[in-house]
C-alpha cells in the first residue's frame, strides 16, 4: 500500500475512533474528570490540608500529577481495549482486516484514538486541578514526553487485553485486578521515600511508579526514581507492547480461527 | 486470466475439524461462479482464507495471480466481500460504514463520499445515510454489505448468501444489480442454498461437500448431465386413459383429471412429447419444471448418488 494510501486509511481510522468516544463523551470524558474531582476534594482539599509539605510543596500540588497520570492511563487503556473488544463482538473488526491495510497501521489507529482520549481527558483534569492548587512547570518537556508515552503505553496494553479476551469479562479482568492496584501503588498519593526499605524495593518493581514520577518531576522538579530510567522504562515498554501485538496480529490471535 | 485459482487448500481448525481436504478450483476473471455445498461443507472457510479471515493449513491461493502468502495486502485491493453474518457496527451510520471502509482502502474521503452517493442510490439505501446501520431491515442490511463491499470497485467480489432471509422481490432486485456489474467486468463468487439463484445467474459452479469439491465445471455442462427431468402439465380438459395409454418415451403419473406430472425419458425431447398431446387434442394451457434442475443435480451429488 502506499504511503499516501496508508496515511488516509489511518486517519480514517482515528476520525471514527475519535468520533466514537466524542459521541458517546457523557461516558468516556465527563466520570474520570468527577472521579479526579472527588480525589482533589478529599484527599488533596480535606485531607491533604492537615499534611505536611512535601519537597516544599503543599499536598494537593503533590498529588495533581499522580491523579491526571492515573486519568490518562485509565482512559487511554479503557478506550482501545473497549473499542476493540466490541469490534471483535460484533465483528466489525472484519471491516478493516479485509482490507489491505498493513497490520501496523490498524495497531497505530486504534493507539491513537486511545492516546487522544488520553490526552484529552488528562488535560481536562489538569485544567480543574487549576480551581484548586496553582501549578509550577519545571520541565515542560517530561511533562509532555511522560504523558504522551503514557497513553501510549497504555493504549498499547488495552489492544493486547482486547486480543485476549474471549468474553466481557476478559475485558474488566485485567483493569480491575492488575491495572487499578499497581497504578493506586504507583506513588499517587505518596512518595515511596516514605517506606520502608522493603516496600521501597517492592515499589520499583511497579512499572506506573516511574511513569508518575516522571511526570511529577516535570511539575515539581523532583522524583523518587531517577527521571532518565523512567523514560527508558516506558520506551522499552512501548516497543515490547508493540512487538508484542505486531506478531498477535499478523498470527491473527484472537482475530483469525 | 484466473481471478482466483486455489490449489490443495487444507483447513484443520484448533478444535481438529478438518473443514478443508485438499480443495482445488479455479475462477476465471469475468465469471459468475457459484460455489455450493450443504451447510458445513467448508464454502465459508474457503472464502475465510480467500479474504484473510482464516489461516489456511496448507495449500495455495492466487488472486489475480497475487499470492496470499507473497502478498497479502495487494490480493485484498481486488477482493469485496459480502460474509453470511453482518458484521458492521450497529451503531454507525449507513453512509460512515461505507465511506470508511472506502478509506481503509486508501481512497480519498470526497471521492469516498461521491462514490458512496452512486451506490447507495443503486441499492436504495440513500434515504436511510444518515440512519445508524441498526434500524435498517434484514434485505436493508444485506444491501448495504453489498455497497461497503463494493465501494472501492473490487475486481472480485464474493457474496456467502448474500440473499438469505431476503423476500423474493428484494431477491430477484440483488440478482438484476448482481447481473449488471458482472457485466461491467466484475468477477463474483456465489454462495447460495437457493440453487434456482445460483442456476439463474452463474455461468460455473464448483460443489463441496465435506470438504471436498465434488463437481466443477460450466453450469451448462452441469444441466445438461441431467438425465430425466420432470414436467407438471395443466390441462385444459380431463385426459382420457387412450390417449394417456398412448403417449410413448415418458413416465406419467395423473396427479388429477387436468394435472400431468411428466417424466421424460432416453432423451426425448419436450416437444415431441407436446406434439403427442397436440395430436390427440388435448389442449395444455399451462406448464412448468416439476422442480429446480440444479436442486435435483445437488442433491443427487450430495447423496452420494452415481449418475451415468
Amino acid at each position: 500500500m502506499e504511503s499516501r494510501k496508508i496515511f488516509i486509511a489511518f486517519s480514517t481510522m482515528v476520525r471514527n475512533e475519535v468520533s466514537r468516544f466524542l459521541r458517546i463523551w457523557m461516558q468516556t470524558l465527563i466520570p474520570p474528570v468527577i472521579t479526579t474531582v472527588l480525589y482533589y476534594v478529599i484527599f488533596g482539599s480535606f485531607i491533604g490540608s492537615q499534611i505536611a509539605p512535601i519537597h516544599g510543596f503543599s499536598y494537593m500540588q503533590f498529588i495533581v500529577p499522580g491523579l491526571v497520570m492515573m486519568a490518562v492511563i485509565t482512559s487511554s487503556f479503557s478506550n482501545v481495549v473497549g473499542s476493540f473488544y466490541f469490534s471483535k463482538f460484533q465483528r466489525s473488526i472484519e471491516e478493516l482486516l479485509v482490507s489491505p491495510m498493513p497490520f501496523w497501521v490498524l495497531i497505530a489507529g486504534y493507539i491513537t484514538g486511545g492516546v487522544v482520549r488520553g490526552l484529552l481527558v488528562g488535560t481536562i483534569t489538569l485544567l480543574v486541578s487549576l480551581f484548586f492548587t496553582h501549578l509550577v512547570v519545571s520541565n515542560i518537556f517530561f511533562v509532555l514526553s511522560f504523558i504522551l508515552l503514557t497513553a501510549i503505553l497504555f493504549s498499547l496494553a488495552g489492544l493486547l487485553n482486547g486480543l485476549y479476551a474471549k468474553n466481557f469479562d476478559g475485558i474488566s479482568i485485567f483493569p480491575t485486578f492488575v491495572l487499578t492496584p499497581l497504578t493506586y501503588l504507583g506513588g499517587i498519593f505518596y512518595s515511596i521515600a516514605a517506606l520502608p526499605p522493603f516496600w521501597q524495593s517492592m515499589s520499583k518493581l511497579n512499572p506506573i511508579l516511574y511513569m508518575i514520577n516522571g511526570f511529577r518531576y516535570g511539575f515539581l522538579g523532583f522524583s523518587d526514581v531517577s527521571v532518565a530510567v523512567s523514560f527508558w522504562i516506558l520506551v522499552v515498554c512501548i516497543s515490547v507492547l508493540f512487538g508484542i501485538n505486531w506478531h498477535l496480529f499478523r498470527k491473527g490471535y484472537g482475530l483469525r480461527s | 486470466m484466473e481471478a482466483l485459482s486455489i490449489q490443495n487448500l487444507k483447513k484443520t481448525y484448533a478444535t481438529g475439524v478438518q473443514a478443508l481436504q485438499g480443495v482445488s478450483l479455479s475462477v476465471l476473471e469475468g465469471d459468475f461462479f457459484a460455489l455450493l455445498g450443504p451447510n458445513g461443507a467448508g464454502k465459508t472457510t474457503i472464502i475465510g482464507i480467500v479474504t484473510g479471515l482464516v489461516n489456511k493449513t496448507a495449500g495455495t491461493v492466487r488472486i489475480f495471480g497475487d499470492d496470499l502468502d507473497v502478498a497479502p495486502e495487494r490480493t485484498r485491493v481486488h477482493i469485496g466481500v459480502v460474509p453470511q453474518e453482518f458484521n458492521f457496527n450497529i451503531f454507525e451510520k449507513v453512509e460512515n460504514i461505507v465511506v470508511s471502509q472506502a478509506g481503509y482502502y486508501g481512497i480519498p474521503r470526497a471521492q469516498a463520499m461521491r462514490d458512496a452517493e452512486v451506490l447507495l442510490k443503486q441499492l436504495g439505501l440513500w434515504e436511510k445515510r444518515d440512519a445508524q446501520s441498526r434500524m435498517l431491515s434484514g434485505g436493508m442490511k444485506r444491501r448495504l454489505m453489498i455497497a461497503r463491499a463494493l465501494i472501492h470497485r473490487p475486481r472480485l467480489l464474493i457474496l456467502d448468501e448474500p440473499t438469505a432471509g431476503v423476500d423474493i422481490e428484494l431477491r430477484r432486485g440483488m440478482w438484476e444489480f448482481l447481473a449488471k456489474i458482472n457485466n461491467e467486468g466484475v468477477t463474483i463468487i456465489l454462495t447460495t442454498h437457493y440453487l434456482e439463484e445460483a442456476e439463474q445467474l452463474c455461468k460455473n459452479v464448483a460443489i463441496i461437500n465435506k470438504g471436498e469439491i465434488i463437481e466443477h465445471g460450466s453450469m451448462r455442462e452441469l444441466l445438461s448431465t441431467l438425465e430425466n427431468e420432470s414436467f407438471l402439465f395443466y390441462l385444459k380438459d380431463p385426459i382420457s386413459d387412450v390417449v394417456l395409454g398412448a403417449l410413448q418415451h415418458c413416465d406419467i403419473h395423473q396427479v388429477d383429471p387436468t394435472t400431468l406430472e411428466v417424466t421424460l425419458k432416453d432423451g426425448a425431447r419436450l416437444n415431441d412429447f407436446i406434439v403427442q398431446l397436440a395430436r390427440a387434442d388435448v389442449t395444455i394451457q399451462s406448464m412448468r419444471n416439476k422442480s429446480n434442475r440444479l436442486e435435483e443435480i445437488f442433491l443427487s451429488l450430495i447423496s452420494g448418488d452415481t449418475r451415468e
